[in-house]
């Protein structure tokens, strides 16, 4: 294997490992403003009770992905350097501004106010805490955005000019309001709430098989199907939405999420294909007839343009194709258990002990499929952008490091086998923690106690 | 010098206050994580409780330095970058480590909590010797030879016994009781080795570049220029007459974290003197290296209005979090 692709592998390695927790926190933040907001306005102690129960516990939940978020987001602030040096070098004027704003907004505000919301409580009115978690929520979001803008400016480049091969900006609203941003913006944000609301629903469905948060449990999974079940479908129209503006400023990326190959009317929805590049073919080809020229086009008979429209200029064809179909596959069972376990759940007026024990393994098993579906259509836009860094502009190839390859290698093992633990011990304690919520909020008092006692044995010290 | 001109000058010292700012804070929560072996189970709970509120913060400094660097001076953060490749990463996977093991470490099963103590040690260590061997490696312009890795090495030793000392002095101030007498004691041993260190990057850095050589030792720069080291020295023994008081533990527990900083602050001053106008020193200015007058304008416009809110922010931070840290719990 060559430097670029090492790079690029690292890159992506770090990248994906990133993007886990801020898909996570974006939305989780904004749960948390709702369960304190219900906890304040419940009127029964029980229902008090229960929605204290749900924040204090979820809020655990967001300090450990927000942690791994912050531990994990700073790796990308070198990766710039170390794998694509020529990357800011010719496109800083642009990425430069967007990338700082990023860090000066968006960061500090969830970082500062974040000690303020882990710690705070008790320490400031309830008043100044709501804000500081207020805060953390729209930092997390006004990442989002800085960062979305410029991905969609290297998807979608507009408002700038090349003087000496070196980038400007000639309009700023341009630039960060660029053809696909809206799109993209509107379906990683919908993404977050997605992937947020199934790991209310499976972690809670988990408790409930387990017996575990017999209060809280329960709300919380109706919080969590429900937001579900509205959130899809929306996320399915954006999505369409967000295909039809790729097909018209990056044709070749959706000639390779649906496998075509020749420019064709017509073209067939492919459900199962293996892109051959050698061959330039699939192999083994299912598809139903016209599909995606309807989908496309809203017209069977028309016209979608091929791979070989565009040689030398295309992203490698198969893993784009894949990674579609796992992000479609993904979407279409989350509408099934979202609105199946909602309805079954409804029926059983939401008392979760009569609810089938196959329907809560079932939503359980849904926990991490945001991850599965984020990552997957992450690696459709972004492969898809292939060989081009900043789109029909700029080569991947052009920008890479001279850092030798053997070196890279050795950087990425040691990422990945770093990453691969992390990601275990944060799923494993996620299980630990659920099953157990008392046991960390016993943990909680030991740590009140263990406190004292050191003041007790200050005092005692000093007489 | 136009406003065009100045503009580089001003992301340099915004850089520059970034990482001092990082230093100080990230370097006194390493140095309480350098420090954690040495301390029984219940007292680590307190050090981690007194850092727990800041590290986050502490941290996104370093990203705001960087960012600085990578958005400002885009072709210093690639060459600066590729020379440091893998203490680079070494640093982000002990931060990474340390990072988690902090949240971990309550959250998991309590028999996994030694382990994670352990990583936060590691990681920590780790983080402050990277660190310490890339401001060597910064310091003398990646020059090669036997005695430039000599010398980064020997740094890569002394920083974080720089970090330690920070530390130590860190908990004297937020702690009580038996905790707070070790952390008296860590300081002691902690203070000689920061001392050897910084006598070492002074007398080394002239030495190693004759950029720096030039610009200091010669009349009469050379006699202002002495309050440096001078404020330095006494800061230093200022510390450690202090650390043989009792005082240190009642009324002045404050005092040595404070005069630590000062003593950091010098450095930096001492450092950027010796740099200045290099963003990499003998090879790349800050002219050369910096963005488009436009594009650091654009981002000149977000520093204004969010600098002094995270100054604000910051201070309002550590006021609600002032004072001795026992009983600091998530809510």
């Amino acid at each position: 294997m060559d430097a670029l692709i090492l790079a690029r592998m690292q890159f992506a390695a770090i990248i994906t490992f990133h993007i886990l927790f801020p898909v996570i926190s974006i939305a989780l933040a904004w749960v948390l403003m709702f369960f304190r907001w219900r906890y304040l306005r419940a009127t029964q102690p029980v229902d008090r009770q229960a929605w204290l129960a749900a924040y204090r516990f979820w809020t655990k939940v967001f300090a450990l992905t927000f942690a791994l978020g912050v531990v994990s987001g700073i790796p990308m602030s070198f990766q710039f350097g170390t794998n694509w040096p020529g990357f800011m070098e010719r496109v800083g004027n642009v990425a430069g501004p967007l990338l700082g704003y990023e860090v000066l907004t968006a960061f500090f505000l969830e970082a500062g106010f974040l000690g303020i919301m882990l710690f705070g409580h008790g320490r400031v009115s309830e008043r100044v805490h709501m804000m500081a978690t207020f805060f953390v929520a729209i930092g997390t979001s006004l990442s989002a955005f800085w960062i979305l803008a410029l991905n969609s400016w290297m998807q979608t480049p507009t408002g700038h000019e090349i003087i000496n091969g070196e980038f400007h900006v000639r309009s700023w609203i341009e630039v960060i309001f660029n053809p696909s941003f809206p799109y993209r913006l509107a379906h990683k944000l919908l993404a977050s709430g997605l992937t947020v609301a199934f790991l209310l629903a499976g972690l809670s469905a988990w408790q409930i098989l387990k017996g575990a948060a017999p209060l809280s449990a329960p709300k919380v999974l109706r919080v969590g199907l429900t937001l579900a079940a509205l959130l899809i479908p929306v996320q399915i129209f954006v999505g369409d939405l967000h295909g039809l503006n790729t097909l018209e400023h990056q044709p070749q990326k959706v000639a390779a999420m649906e496998g075509v190959w020749e420019t064709q009317r017509g073209a067939p929805l492919l459900l199962f294909a293996i892109p051959d590049e050698a061959s330039r073919s699939n192999l083994a080809a299912i598809g139903i007839p016209k599909l995606a020229s309807f989908i496309l086009k809203h017209d069977v008979d028309a016209e979608i343009r091929g791979l070989n429209d565009f040689p030398g200029a295309h992203p490698p064809v198969a893993m784009v194709f894949w990674s579609f179909r796992v992000m479609v596959g993904v979407g279409m069972l989350m509408l099934a258990v979202s609105w199946a376990g909602w309805w079954w759940c409804r029926r059983c007026g939401w008392r979760p002990e009569r609810l089938p024990r196959r329907l809560l393994w079932v939503v359980a098993g849904m926990t991490f499929s945001g991850w599965v579906a984020t990552v997957a259509g992450w690696y459709v836009t972004e492969i898809g952008r292939q060989p081009f860094v900043v789109f029909g502009l700029v080569r991947t190839a052009d920008v890479a490091s001279t850092v030798p390859a053997p070196m890279i290698a050795l950087t990425l093992a040691l990422y990945v086998t770093v990453y691969l633990a992390l990601l275990v011990a944060y799923v494993a304690v996620l299980k630990y923690m659920a099953e157990k919520p008392e046991d960390v909020i016993q943990a909680d008092a030991l740590e009140r106690a263990q406190g004292r006692a050191a003041e007790a044995l200050v005092e005692g010290g000093r007489s | 010098m136009t406003f065009d001109e100045a503009l580089p000058v001003i992301f340099m010292a915004l850089m520059g206050i970034s990482m001092l700012v990082y230093v100080v804070s990230d370097g006194y929560d390493l140095g309480v994580g350098m420090l954690m072996p040495r301390a029984t189970p219940a007292e680590k709970d307190v050090m981690i409780a007194s850092i727990g509120p800041f590290w986050d913060a502490n941290e996104t400094w370093l990203v705001l330095g960087v960012g600085i660097l990578l958005v400002a001076f885009p072709k210093a953060h690639g060459l600066v970058l590729t020379e440091l490749y893998l203490p680079v990463m070494l640093m982000l996977i002990g931060l990474i480590l340390r990072g988690v093991a902090f949240d971990f470490r309550v959250k998991a099963k309590a028999a996994r909590k030694p382990m994670w103590d352990w990583l936060f040690f590691t990681g920590s260590t780790l983080a402050a010797a990277t660190q310490g061997w890339m401001l060597g490696r910064y310091i003398s312009g990646f020059g090669d030879g036997w005695n430039y890795p000599l010398f980064a090495a020997a740094i890569a030793v002394a920083l974080p016994m720089a970090y330690v000392l920070l530390g130590a002095t860190w908990l004297i101030m937020k702690t009580d009781g038996e905790l707070q007498e070790r952390a008296v004691r860590w300081a002691r041993i902690a203070w000689a080795p920061m001392c050897g260190g910084l006598l070492l990057i002074s007398m080394a850095t002239p030495w190693i570049s004759e950029t720096v050589r030039e610009r200091w030792f010669v009349l009469p720069s050379i006699i202002a220029l002495s309050a440096i080291p001078l404020m330095t020295v006494i800061l230093l023994v200022a510390v450690r007459a202090l650390l043989g008081t009792p005082t240190v533990r009642g009324p002045l527990a404050w005092l040595p974290f404070t005069l630590l900083i000062v003593v950091f602050v010098l450095g930096f001053l001492g450092l950027a003197y010796s740099l200045y106008p290099y963003v990499v020193i003998d090879r790349l200015t800050i002219w050369q290296a910096a963005s488009s007058p436009a594009a650091l304008k654009v981002i000149l416009i977000g520093v204004c209005i969010s600098l002094p809110a995270i100054a604000a922010y910051t201070a309002f931070s550590y006021r609600v979090f002032r004072g001795k840290a026992s009983d600091l719990r998530y809510a």
